[in-house]
């Protein structure tokens, strides 16, 4: 059975820390590398910031960010696909929004930076915003792709010493 | 987030401990510059020292340059040092390092 996992949380600053760790440590099964880990753990803090400070802004009554993961096994690795869904305000320029640098919160010593790293950090990204309805960020990265090929190499040398 | 600095040979060094994120930054920020407002006018450089940095976001990349600006207005250039092979990238890919180079 494929591996997956849901998870509602409260958008609210204090849970940026357990939304990446708790990916990360849904990801652990694919024995990814200690970068691969950081990789997936930065995206997921970009993502969830933005829901957190873009999406529901400061009011009162925080909104709710969705997380669902998903193993797709193949081999030595496998794939870890995240979708994480915000019901908030929507972006109404979602080419501007994911350019580098840009940010409609300037005065905040913001980056600008989240959706690049989401982009570089990941091997796949994809984004949908409906103005007043919320946005779904989906992300894909291939872990333990590097080890398969190691492997039988391992396997050969044995062979040889043997 | 935990900041605490140590001035030696008119080197300020600022080191940062634990995760900084959008949530810990707030803090961090505050007590970066408070350091900065002690220490600057005496300082001839300021080193941030990233060893201790378990986790960076983007968020690092505003904590910096905010600090950057801070200290120029005391005329006192910021490096950082040590970053991790994650953060190195970040830094590297926003253009950090133009500003603020490595030591």
């Amino acid at each position: 059975m494929e591996n997956f996992m849901k998870l509602e949380i409260a958008a609210l600053g204090e849970n940026e820390s357990f939304a990446r760790s708790a990916v990360a440590a849904f990801a652990l099964p694919l024995s990814p590398s200690l970068m691969e880990l950081s990789d997936i753990k930065t995206a997921v803090s970009e993502a969830v910031t933005n829901c957190v400070v873009h999406a529901y802004g400061r009011e009162t009554d925080a909104g709710k960010i969705r997380i669902e993961c998903r193993i797709e096994k193949t081999g030595f690795g496998g794939t870890l696909h995240i979708e994480i869904t915000d019901f908030g305000r929507g972006i109404d320029d979602v080419e501007k929004a994911i350019a580098p640098f840009y940010t409609t919160l300037k005065g905040d010593e913001r980056s600008g930076m989240g959706f690049t790293i989401m982009q570089t950090f990941m091997d796949e990204f994809s984004i949908e915003s409906e103005p007043t309805k919320g946005t779904v960020v989906k992300m894909s990265k291939r872990i333990g792709m590097e080890r398969t090929a190691e492997i039988p190499r391992a396997e050969e040398r044995e062979r040889v010493n043997a | 987030m935990r900041i605490c600095a140590e001035q030696r040979d008119n080197v300020l060094y600022v080191r940062l401990n634990g995760e900084m994120d959008e949530y810990s930054a707030a803090l961090a920020r505050r007590d970066a510059d408070r350091l900065a407002e002690t220490y600057a006018a005496t300082s001839e450089r300021a080193i941030f020292d990233l060893s201790k940095v378990s986790f960076m976001d983007s968020t690092g990349i505003g904590f910096l340059i905010g600090r950057y600006k801070k200290f120029q207005r005391y005329g006192v250039p910021v490096y950082v040092t040590n970053p991790s092979a994650g953060t190195d990238r970040i830094l590297e890919m926003s253009g950090v390092y133009t500003l603020i180079p490595k030591a």
